[in-house]
């Protein structure tokens, strides 16, 4: 099952000509991921071949669905020209839209969030995220496949490298889907979804949750573990040792006056029964020690 | 990016919002210069980017140019909540007759804009909001819609400001929509906002915070940069294009994405209790760790004289290790003599075993290696403690 992606996934890279776009291509593909085109306005017509596999371009994501059937597409597109494309991908209703940029203006993300709710018809994860990946079915974005395999684990993370690293502290366990779903003060897809999400999903069993400094979002995923999740949750969240008024990398990572502290969120995530790791190591303990029963 | 107000005031008066003149000054001089350009009573205000300065006895009323130059003297070089006065601003005294508040920020939760405008200003809004929610109006806004003119006269009514003000009002508030749009702010407040005694409305006072990752469309922005209160450090760092922040301890630390370097952060926090160390900075490689970037990293970090031990910690996910360990033996090389501090570093993920090997065959007597992050942390505090 999964939730999001799986083999069914058939996916768009937006911005393949580009080195990063043909880069991240080429390791989807050797994943398995089912790539089926690239759409870069103005080089519609060519086809590029990547891992000995023709990729068709199009000029449109509504063109690229017309002549594929795509139902997801990854975003790799530079910062300038995000808004563009992602707006695209809305408005050819595309399910699902992936969007690894960072550095995207946030004027140009709460534009294209905003036209996605309206639409109705598009999940948008990211911008600023490494993507998800359920393993052994599907992996969109830029995390890396062989860190570990297919399991019974769901993650959701506002950081890539902590991602990696909680994969690979509980590789001998594996996962049904993790999804990293960015750092920025404005994304598509929230702790909550995924949360609602894993719930929902008969293969996955138990879910870790990790979050940083900034907004409320951890907060309010607290509240709906309290009144929606039954499974068990295993928090993590990093920057208790940030100064207030300072962004630490991710654009939405900061403690503006008393708000956004990681101290917070741990409070609010153990009031709604959620173990919360010190560490990613004390963190994965937590789960192993749930999964061993 | 915050903006000091006398930059608040002059994107302001930018984009059509009613302001009183005002100038910026460094020295007495210029205080009394300025002062006696705009004549009359002027207002000398520190110029902090931190709340509570006419507390802090930072705002003071001037009766002349001659008094300005005084109360400029007394003002700069004053410390507010830590930070110094480098600049004051002299600005027109109006007499007022009402205060009010008006902001447009970025509202996270909401993951859209939110406007607040409220008939009673001039002080904190969470205290409005508290006291006298009635008389505060919050707005969600629709960032492909924006503000109509229609919708700023309900916004206004619904803020409760008097029906003689409401269009005045209302026409501030669809200018600062414009000016929060063209220039990619992600705050503009002005508070108070006020009527004067012979009836204009007028920005007084304003905070902006304007979004980094929008530079790229407004060059004009790069001028609004405070270099001088920037950390020697934290300069040098942003020019080699760095995300580091100068904290107060002693382990250095460098890693790759901003999660793992944040929580690196706490995990050499709790290993340093034992021996009263901390980390002393926050600096994010990113995905390519160059030899380059981790000679620039290293290079930086050596520099600060607070440092005692180096924590390199990586997971290897797009990055291999093998280029994050040729990066910090080729970074040795560059730095020769002016490495000095013992480095812990911690690799894991793409391309481990060939990344540790590297390490160790190059056997530099600064560097030692741990599996894990916590051993690590541990190791890098123990050392920075001798």
């Amino acid at each position: 099952m999964a939730i999001f992606i799986n083999k069914e996934s058939k996916v768009l890279v937006q911005g393949m000509t580009g080195s990063e776009g043909t880069k991240h291509t080429g390791r989807m593909l050797k994943y398995g991921t089912n790539i089926v085109g690239g759409v870069t306005p103005g080089k519609g017509g060519q086809t590029v071949t990547i891992e000995g596999k023709e990729l068709p371009v199009f000029n449109s994501v509504a063109e690229a669905v017309a002549a594929t059937g795509a139902n997801a597409s990854v975003v790799f597109v530079p910062p300038k020209f995000a808004k563009a494309a992602v707006m695209d991908a809305i408005d050819a209703a595309l399910p699902l839209v992936v969007v690894i940029t960072e550095g995207i203006p946030v004027h140009d993300s709460a534009a294209f969030y905003a036209h996605a709710v309206i639409k109705g018809t598009t999940r948008l994860v990211g911008p600023n995220c490494p993507g998800l990946i359920s393993p052994g079915l599907s992996n969109i974005g830029i995390i890396p496949g062989d860190i570990t395999g297919p399991g019974r684990i769901g993650l959701v993370s506002k950081s890539g490298t902590l991602t990696y690293q909680m994969m690979y502290e509980l590789r001998d366990f594996g996962f049904s889907t993790a999804v990293g779903i960015g750092g920025d003060p404005i994304i598509g897809t929230t702790h909550i979804d995924c949360l609602k999400a894993f719930q929902d999903d008969p293969d996955t069993d138990a879910i870790v949750m990790i979050g940083e400094i900034g907004g409320d979002a951890e907060e309010r995923a607290a509240a709906f573990i309290a009144s929606y999740v039954t499974k068990p949750v295993v928090g993590y969240v990093a920057g208790f040792t940030a100064p207030e008024g300072k962004t630490m990398g991710h654009a939405g990572a900061i403690v503006s006056g008393s708000s956004g502290t990681a101290e917070a969120k741990k409070v609010a995530l153990e009031a709604a029964g959620v173990k919360v790791g010190k560490t990613p190591s004390e963190t994965a303990a937590l789960m192993r020690a749930i999964l061993n029963g | 990016m915050d903006l000091f107000e006398y930059q608040a005031r002059d994107l302001f008066e930018a984009h059509n919002i009613p302001v009183l003149a005002g100038a910026v000054a460094t020295t007495a001089d210029e205080a009394e210069a300025a002062a006696a350009i705009m004549g009359g009573k002027v207002v000398v205000k520190a110029q902090v980017k931190v709340g509570g300065r006419g507390k802090a006895g930072g705002v003071k009323l001037a009766v002349d140019a001659a008094d300005a130059r005084t109360k400029a003297n007394d003002i700069l070089g004053m410390d507010i909540k830590g930070h110094t006065v480098h600049k004051v601003m002299i600005a027109q005294a109006a007499p007022i007759a009402e205060e009010y508040y008006m902001a447009i920020l970025l509202d996270r939760a909401n993951r859209n804009f939110l406007v607040m405008a409220s008939v009673a200003g001039g002080m904190e809004i969470e205290e409005v909001a508290h006291t006298q929610p009635e008389k505060l109006a919050r707005v969600g806004i629709d960032p492909n819609v924006g503000i109509t003119a229609a919708q700023a006269l309900e916004i206004v009514q619904a803020g409760q400001f008097p029906a003689e003000v409401a269009n005045d009002v209302a026409d501030v508030l669809l200018k600062l929509w414009a000016a929060f749009v063209a220039e990619d702010a992600t705050l503009m407040e002005i508070n108070p906002l006020v009527k004067t005694e012979d009836g204009r409305i007028i920005a007084l006072d304003g905070k902006v915070t304007l979004d980094d990752n929008a530079d790229f469309r407004h060059p004009a922005h790069e001028a609004l940069v405070d270099h001088a209160a920037a950390n020697p450090l934290e300069a040098a760092a942003k020019e080699k294009g760095l995300n580091y922040v100068k904290l107060d301890g002693e382990v250095g630390i460098i890693g790759n994405g901003a999660g793992l370097v944040m929580s690196t952060l706490d995990v050499v926090a709790y290993a340093g209790e034992k021996y009263g160390v901390k980390p002393a900075n926050f600096l994010d490689i990113g995905g390519g760790a160059s030899a380059e970037v981790m000679a620039n990293g290293l290079s930086i970090i050596l520099g600060d004289t607070d440092v005692r031990s180096v924590f390199v910690n990586v997971f290897g996910g797009i990055t291999a290790c093998d280029a994050v360990a040729n990066g910090i033996v080729q970074a040795l090389e560059i730095l020769g003599d002016k490495a000095t501090k013992p480095i812990v570093v911690r690799l894991d993920g793409n391309n481990v075993i060939e990344g540790r090997r590297i390490l160790n065959d190059a056997a530099h007597p600064l560097v030692q290696q741990l599996d894990t992050m916590d051993g690590a942390a541990a190791k890098a505090a123990e050392l920075a403690a001798k």
